[in-house]
């Protein structure tokens, strides 16, 4: 059982993450991912939502005819991220106010109804929930690191205007990692967000292949036979 | 009577993409010379920084690809790109700008493609692109062309600018540059001036703005003597200008005064450079012969589409990245004919 959930962990952060290999959620990856905080906020309404998504769906799995699951995903979805939405406009107002439409665009998430259908569906509600929490640490991970990396050359800092998600004292959280930048335009716009998510991907597949070799190495003997992979 | 008899291969070829890329260079000659005559010596450092930035990136670019580095270096593409750049680049552009540019060219729209030949944007016009929406600021700092211009521009001065942004006395970029004639011509007409009255201001002459006729006109030098060589077909440039000059023409007919005449448009901006170098690119455009017509005519509309009713002054650039990418549709559609096969 432990295996099981070490396999779930591992498909959710690394070999299955949402955002690098299922390629899914693109819409709200590439659009809030400006700066860290952003990134941060809407990562985390999405954790939510998945974890609470694929309990609820994991539940009712034996109730939900066949025929009409992608209706019923949905609604459950909407319901949970309505939940969301109006607890973050209450809240966190001001980071509502910039997440805009895309905290009720998670209802359209992919990876959401993904999971939903490949895997609270047919699994019991315990690795349903472990599922939905590695799948939206992983999402959010990559939100936060590509928001890291478009803030940084965009406008030269970390963590600006973190105080609109936990409050006023983390007006100082803000790093000004470059003096006196000038900005790069072109990073926050949405080019910047396919480039990057694009980098990633790359940096992903290049860890990926580094580790395929190094295991063939240490499995296989003979060089001649590594030469020929 | 002997006949010859002939047999293929019949033409003994050299290295046809360094070729090409030496003719290109060669008749880019005039257009350089005319922008250091109007613009001063600050055309000439930035060409010759775009060049060395380039080669430096293509090597490290072809290192990580592991491909051979000499055929590659020596084919002069990356030096085409790094001279068609610098000279769409304002004359006293900051290094780091060039270097910006450059390094997005050859990495993002040339390498990440798979390099020579497969890119399917023009790797030049991609990074002017990039610049552009980046740093609005710094990318319109044209000077006036020297005869408007009291101040003279020397070869240190120049150097000083570029490299480290700090000017002697009354030189600070921002009191010397000024608004092209493009510029002038967009935002006028915007206050509801005529383009007659505007034309008459000392920035404009004969055809267009002054120097920048001459620019255009040297630069189109260049063009003929890539036809003449037969680097380049007719076809792109032709339809191009032709497609930029009907639908100013018919603009113009329908409302002289609010409208800039057809040869205002021809001899502006980078409209020869987009015709005879930018468009003709063998990599980027389309190359059914019907598909040259129709992509040439293309970037000729939306130039005008852009300069006109567009937010930026000038349009080359979007427009061939926009017919770029209509490039392998328009190749499907135009398609030819095999010889006895039905459609």
């Amino acid at each position: 059982m432990t295996e099981h959930y070490q396999t779930i962990i591992r498909d959710g952060l690394w070999k299955n993450n949402p955002a690098l290999v299922q390629l899914l959620g693109l819409c709200p990856l590439l659009a809030v991912s400006n700066t860290v905080v952003n990134g941060l906020g809407l990562g985390l309404a999405t954790i939510l939502t998945l974890v609470a998504s694929n309990g609820l769906v994991s539940l009712f799995r034996h109730h939900i005819p066949d025929e009409a699951r992608l209706p019923v995903f949905v609604m459950i979805i909407a319901s949970i991220v309505t939940v969301i939405e109006l607890s973050m406009n209450a809240w966190f107002h001001e980071l509502y106010l910039i997440l805009g439409i895309f905290i009720p665009l998670i209802v359209t998430n992919c990876a959401i109804t993904g999971r939903a259908e490949a895997f609270a569906a047919r699994n019991p509600v315990g690795p349903a929930l472990v599922d939905g929490l590695m799948m939206g640490i992983g999402f959010t991970a990559i939100l936060v690191l590509l928001g890291a990396m478009r803030e940084i050359i965009g406008q030269g800092t970390l963590f600006s205007e973190a105080h609109l998600m936990f409050g006023e004292s983390a007006r100082y959280f803000k790093v000004i990692v470059i003096d006196d930048y000038r900005g790069f335009l072109m990073a926050l716009l949405p080019p910047g967000a396919f480039i990057g998510l694009g980098l990633i991907v790359a940096l992903k597949n290049v860890i990926d292949a580094k580790q395929v070799t190094k295991t063939v190495q240490t499995t296989v003997a003979s060089p001649a036979i590594v030469e020929n992979q | 009577m002997a006949l010859f008899k002939l047999t293929p291969p019949y033409l003994s070829g050299t290295n046809r993409v360094t070729d090409h890329m030496v003719q290109l260079l060669l008749a880019l000659l005039p257009a350089i010379i005319a922008l250091t005559i109007f613009f001063g010596p600050g055309v000439l450092i930035n060409i010759v920084l775009a060049v060395v930035l380039a080669l430096v990136t293509e090597a490290v670019m072809l290192k990580c690809r592991h491909r051979p580095l000499k055929p590659f270096l020596t084919d002069g593409s990356a030096i085409v790109t790094a001279v068609l750049l610098a000279i769409a680049l304002p004359p006293l552009s900051p290094w780091w700008l060039t270097a910006v540019g450059i390094i997005f060219a050859i990495v993002f729209a040339k390498h990440l493609y798979g390099g020579l030949g497969y890119n399917p944007f023009n790797p030049a016009m991609v990074a002017y692109v990039l610049l552009l929406i980046s740093f609005p600021v710094e990318m319109t700092r044209w000077l006036p062309v020297a005869e408007l211009n009291n101040i003279d521009i020397t070869f240190t001065t120049a150097v000083q600018i570029i490299f480290t942004e700090q000017s002697p006395y009354q030189l600070a970029v921002d009191a010397i540059s000024g608004a092209t004639p493009l510029d002038v011509m967009k935002t006028q007409t915007g206050l509801q001036q005529t383009p007659d009255i505007i034309q008459q201001n000392s920035a404009f002459g004969l055809l267009a703005g002054q120097g920048w006729q001459w620019v255009n006109i040297w630069v189109a030098i260049g063009g003929l003597f890539l036809l003449y060589r037969k680097v380049i077909n007719w076809h792109i440039p032709t339809a191009m200008l032709a497609g930029l000059a009907t639908i100013s023409l018919v603009t113009w007919l329908i409302s002289p005064a609010t409208t800039a005449s057809p040869l205002f448009h021809l001899f502006s901006g980078g409209t020869m450079l987009g015709a005879f170098f930018i468009a003709t690119d063998p990599v980027t455009a389309a190359t059914t012969l019907k598909g040259r017509l129709i992509y040439g005519a293309g970037i000729g509309l939306l130039t005008y589409i852009i300069r006109v009713w567009g937010g930026y002054p000038d349009g080359i650039a979007f427009a061939v990245l926009l017919m770029n990418m209509l490039v392998p549709l328009i190749d499907d559609v135009t398609q030819p004919r095999v010889y006895g096969a039905k459609r």
